[in-house]
């Protein structure tokens, strides 16, 4: 059992998931509200890495992150390392393949309000951020707790993505998923065997929990 | 006092004018569609018209000219939604709480107190799905009061509910209503409803207000033929004034129909008239009375239909082509007269009921 690359894949999930959190309510939050001509187009981006190969999304990422690049050479000018085969170069990469994970369960759920209760609390003399934190928060709740839980595991499980953009360095960018691999390739099935069923339990909790939540969201909705 | 003044063409059509008094209640009806909603929303700062005003106890909450629009905190307006859009995941005390304007020390006093008002105490603790149509309703109501608005808006209130549960509903909202002391604006299709929960009435029709004043005038003296049609007048017909035994009288057909007020027209005019079905007197065939003198008319009872102790019959007019007139009379007294489909009645059409429109 490789812990290094076990203790990687969850800081790297646990970080994407709490990073998604505001990122993933902000975007959700906006589309939600806004009703503009090219709301499918940015829907269709946000979805994107949904259908695209996890190799096509990893190239694009590579040359986003290469350092002649503006986001690589400015992460260089500030920390003087390199964007591409870094923790926090995969740690970008997961925010971006796992943002359709966080944003489309939020987004049904903030829809899913009706628009009377939202002014019910206006007129109740709510604020638009109280209405926000006392009404939409808690009745969207089971929805983003639905886009944390599958952008976690989805984090933890990707592999296309991960060794386009991290490559396999131990301890840095090498995640369990690519342990996996590896012990395969070495023909060492039982560390396989050992990791493959740590993640199969993760994705079975994981999803779970994630239809348990959904029955409650809609019932809610149905009250 | 609320005055209200709304104008705007796109996306749909408003011309709204409306006042309300202190303690009124005031109908706003209308058919589905006619826009009242958008009034109330309009009034609520949900929505802004392009052009008007709207001021309350003499306060500007909307003047398109000053370009001034409050947000809906700003106009302290309770409004009860059509299907009460109470906050599913709050128990009856806090959706009331959340709209508390007060120490929140005193919030769970004032709220027990609001709850009494509308005859809730008890179910402080339960959610909305756990309470009726009609306990929603009040809970509604109640989260409408508690923010101690200048004017209370209800949006179709009644709409959700059973009949039987409405008609509670309506003694109740009517015994509220004169511990209210703003201004009070019902959304109603109901005219009924309208009428016995009112003090007055306005009549809106495609965005439009066509009338309003109290119930009786509106319904039974409206201003021209097309308010006549919304308020669901049974009885329209058209006439020309003429000079008859030195009276000026309605020539419809071969008869001449005495009207109590002509003042209005002139000479020769052409006339709508309309009567409520109340208004038609049913000769008794036993005891002749000195009524049947007034506007005696020979008709066949074509159609009867009996709906709670009133009788409505569909009347052809000897001598006017097939002519239809409605008459409403108690139940008893269509079987005391045993009335038949098929038989020859006479009856009286009440002239200080006549009521004259131009065309």
């Amino acid at each position: 059992m490789d812990w290094q690359a076990f203790q990687v894949s969850i800081s790297l999930a646990l970080l994407t998931c709490l990073s998604l959190l505001p990122i993933g309510l902000a975007m959700a939050y906006f589309l939600a509200k806004s009703n503009f001509i090219g709301r499918g187009f940015i829907e269709a981006i946000i979805t994107l890495p949904l259908v695209l190969p996890p190799t096509v999304l990893g190239y694009f990422l590579l040359v986003g992150m290469d350092s002649n690049s503006f986001l690589g050479s400015l992460f260089v000018s500030l920390t003087g390392q390199s964007l591409a085969f870094s923790f926090v170069g995969l740690w970008f990469a997961s925010i971006i393949y796992s943002l359709p994970f966080a944003v489309q369960p939020m987004l049904r759920s903030l829809e899913g309000i009706a628009p009377e209760i939202r002014e019910a609390a206006w007129c109740s003399g709510l604020s638009k951020w109280k209405t926000f934190f006392k009404i939409e928060l808690p009745l969207a709740w089971p929805g983003i707790i639905t886009a944390m839980v599958l952008s976690f595991s989805h984090t933890l499980g990707e592999f296309g993505v991960v060794l386009m953009i991290g490559g396999n360095i131990a301890g840095e960018t090498r995640t369990l998923s690519i342990a996996i691999y590896d012990s395969v390739v070495a023909f060492d099935h039982q560390q396989a065997q050992s990791m493959s069923l740590i993640l199969l339990a993760i994705a079975l909790v994981t999803i779970t929990l994630v239809y348990t939540l959904n029955r409650k969201q809609t019932r809610v909705a149905v009250l | 006092m609320l005055q209200v003044k709304l104008q705007q063409t796109l996306p749909t059509t408003l011309d709204v004018e409306l006042h309300c008094e202190k303690g009124e209640v005031l109908a706003l009806v209308g058919p589905s569609g006619a826009g009242k909603s958008t009034v109330l929303r309009c009034i609520a700062g949900l929505q802004s018209p392009q052009q008007g005003l709207v001021s309350c106890k003499g306060q500007t909450w909307f003047d398109s000219e000053a370009k001034l629009n409050k947000t809906p905190q700003q106009r302290r307006v309770g409004m009860v939604f059509q299907n009460y859009a109470l906050f599913p995941h709050l128990t009856v005390m806090e959706n009331i709480k959340l709209a508390l304007d007060i120490d929140k020390e005193q919030h769970h006093q004032h709220g027990k107190r609001l709850l009494e008002q509308v005859n809730l105490s008890g179910l402080e603790q339960r959610y909305p799905h756990q309470l009726s149509g009609g306990q929603q309703q009040r809970v509604a109501i109640a989260r409408a009061l508690a923010r101690q608005p200048e004017v209370l808006l209800l949006d179709e209130p009644f709409s959700a509910v059973d009949k039987v549960t409405r008609r509670k509903l309506y003694m109740e909202l009517n015994t509220l209503r004169r511990q209210l002391d703003m201004p009070v604006i019902l959304v109603t299709h109901d005219l009924d409803e309208a009428a016995m929960l009112a003090d007055s009435l306005c009549v809106i029709h495609q965005g439009t207000t066509l009338q309003q004043g109290v119930p009786e005038t509106v319904l039974f003296k409206p201003n021209n033929v097309a308010i006549s049609r919304q308020v669901d007048s049974r009885n329209i017909f058209t006439a020309q004034l003429v000079e008859y035994e030195n009276k000026l009288k309605l020539k419809w057909y071969d008869y001449f129909i005495d009207v109590a007020d002509t003042s209005q027209f002139k000479l020769n005019d052409h006339v709508h008239w309309t009567l409520s079905p109340s208004k038609v007197l049913l000769h008794q065939r036993v005891r002749k009375s000195r009524g049947e003198h007034e506007n005696p008319l020979e008709v066949t009872i074509c159609d009867m239909v009996s709906l709670r102790g009133i009788t409505t019959l569909i009347l052809t007019v000897e001598h006017t082509d097939g002519i239809r007139l409605q008459m409403d009379l108690p139940e008893h007294v269509a079987m005391r007269n045993g009335l038949k489909i098929g038989e020859t009645i006479s009856v009286t059409l009440l002239a200080d009921a006549i009521h004259l429109m131009s065309e």
